[in-house]
């Protein structure tokens, strides 16, 4: 029987303020976590491909959770598998996967996008999915929506997932309209300045400079302690093809792209794909892994009325989204072992930091925080997954690595100080979704 | 800068047409006094559309931050990289922001907090006219 593939519903996010703890707070765990191979690129072979990587990410984070597929009742997953380059329009699709996997009616389905319809054609052993949800966008999304939708009851054990393509080509670098002399829509507004995808962030960064007489130089250490962090994450692309650290002389001398956000300051684009194991925090008692459990999420949403956002919006929206989480999930900022907010683009992360008060850092502060130590044998970790940075472009890291720290399995980066509660959540500070995890389930 | 020439739209065609005659306008929800850049089809405030006005702005603002651009993706921008981006804020509300190459001002010399001033850039594939903001003092 064909299952139903659902869009969530407003009602399914915590999107105010005022809404008290979260109904659900301790009751759905994470038990299971599971990764594919990285590359830098897709090399078309149907082996490589995000949808032959998902199935194989899928079957990791079973294994790991000690579930067995027809255990499985529930697929939350983000059908966006990209936000760069595009298949161009004429070319066929290898006619390779055309032969190993079963289709859906979009040929590019599992190639550049992938839809729950594809996974579920693709692999016969999940018999029992009778709840589907797309979560766009972001896996930050999915693990919202499937933290509810457990919660709420809709599925007793939920995967959670996200896969990347990464084709040849640069990203959005003369791509469709930024190809062309002309421009339709809001984008005659917004993109025809040439603005690169760093670009808004760089803006932000730069006002906040200005504001606070802070400047590029001081993201050093954090840029560094990220990269450092990223290269003990052995799942992540650049411990596994590019173990290279980074200097501060690396960093201050790298390329502009949008000045002041240079080369470092942006993630590398990657093929891998991640997939999660949540169920009720009743039935993961039991289970092969420790638990760890959700205790709030939340989403944040633009509000911004220009072109675009202004370093109100963001800081304002930062805030919200502190505030919101620490209400639902009922701690306080002092309660926090480490942060995982995103960092792709770097410059992001202070705004996160700040919304949060993590470690008690409050607006304009962050980037002389980032000069104390923030290592993973600090008493701040921060960023102790790598994030985007050290990791490759994923959003998936900090969520990743926030669930192996509150297991105490996060190997070389296990942070030194006991890890109790964390947050991660991406990724603009407007425009967010995030989770606390806890190791206990109050 | 040959910028790309916007093609308007249902709802947007009423702002590049007042583009062509030198004019800037911003969308304004009468209900909600609130007005909103890029315009829409629904006011951000209240959802509705049927208060949606266009209102004349004075062509002045502020330059709140800017970036300077060395690896665009706009590919017939890229011969003139690196090139200045910066947010101007209206006087009449600073909640709308646009973006602007600042022409007549040094690469990476851009004053935040200077005064700035509309003037109109026509742009080369179609001869539709752009805003585009001068640093007036």
């Amino acid at each position: 029987m064909a299952v139903n593939v659902q869009t969530p519903p407003d009602s399914m996010y915590r999107s105010t303020e005022g809404l008290g703890v979260w109904e659900h707070k301790g009751k759905v765990a994470a038990v299971g976590i599971g990764v594919s191979p990285t590359a830098r690129r897709w090399d078309e072979s149907p082996e490589t491909s995000v949808g032959a990587w998902t199935i194989l990410a899928i079957r990791n984070a079973m294994e790991d959770a000690g579930v067995s597929p027809e255990e499985v009742d529930g697929i939350v997953l983000t059908p966006d598998t990209s936000t760069g380059v595009s298949w161009p329009k004429d070319r066929p699709i290898p006619e390779s996967f055309v032969e190993t996997f079963n289709l859906t009616d979009d040929p590019l389905d599992g190639i550049v996008k992938l839809s729950v319809e594809w996974i579920l054609k693709n692999m016969p052993e999940l018999t029992n999915i009778k709840f589907a949800m797309h979560a766009p966008t972001c896996m930050s999304n999915a693990i919202v929506v499937g933290a509810q939708a457990v919660g709420d009851g809709m599925t007793q054990t939920c995967l959670v997932v996200r896969g990347w393509h990464n084709l040849a080509g640069r990203y959005y670098v003369g791509q469709g309209a930024a190809g062309m002399d002309t421009i339709a829509g809001p984008a005659g507004i917004t993109s025809g300045h040439g603005v690169p995808a760093c670009g808004t962030t760089a803006m932000m960064f730069q006002e906040y400079c200005h504001k606070y007489g802070k400047n590029h130089d001081m993201m050093a250490n954090f840029v560094i302690t990220e990269k450092r962090n990223g290269l003990l994450l052995p799942e992540g692309y650049w411990a596994q093809h590019r173990p290279e650290n980074l200097t501060v002389e690396d960093y201050v001398a790298a390329r502009w792209i949008a000045k002041p956000a240079n080369l470092y300051d942006n993630d590398l684009p990657i093929c891998v794909s991640a997939a999660f194991v949540f169920t009720t925090a009743e039935r993961a008692k039991d289970m092969k892994q420790k638990p760890v459990y959700i205790l709030n999420h939340t989403r944040t949403t633009p509000k911004h009325r220009g072109a675009v956002q202004t370093l109100d919006d963001w800081q304002e929206a930062a805030d919200e989204t502190g505030r919101k989480l620490y209400e639902g999930a009922g701690i306080k900022n002092t309660d926090l072992s480490f942060e995982n907010m995103y960092d792709g683009f770097t410059e992001f992360h202070q705004f996160h930091l700040e919304g949060l008060r993590f470690a008690g850092v409050g607006r304009g502060e962050a980037l002389d925080f980032y000069q104390t130590d923030i290592s993973l044998e600090g008493p701040n970790p921060v960023s102790p997954s790598g994030g985007n940075a050290g990791g490759g472009r994923t959003r998936f890291w900090l969520h990743y690595d926030s669930i192996q720290q509150l297991q105490g399995r996060a190997g070389a980066r296990q942070i030194r100080k006991k890890a109790e509660i964390g947050v991660s959540g991406a990724f603009f500070p407007d425009f967010n979704y995030s989770t606390i995890w806890s190791a206990t389930p109050d | 800068m040959p910028k790309q020439s916007p093609i308007p739209g249902d709802i947007d065609k009423p702002f590049w047409d007042a583009c062509n005659r030198e004019v800037l306008v911003v969308q304004n929800c009468k209900s909600c006094d609130r007005m909103q850049h890029p315009p829409k089809e629904k006011c951000g405030g209240c959802n509705s559309s049927d208060n949606l006005e266009w209102r004349e702005m004075s062509g002045k603002g502020t330059i709140s931050t800017y970036i300077v651009v060395h690896d665009t993706p706009v590919t017939i921008l890229q011969a003139e990289q690196p090139f200045n981006v910066a947010v101007v804020k209206l006087d009449e509300d600073p909640g709308i922001t646009m973006l602007s190459h600042l022409p007549g001002t040094a690469v990476d010399g851009v004053p935040i907090g200077a005064k700035v001033q509309v003037e109109f850039e026509t742009t080369p594939a179609t001869g539709q006219k752009v805003p585009e903001w001068r640093v007036v003092g």
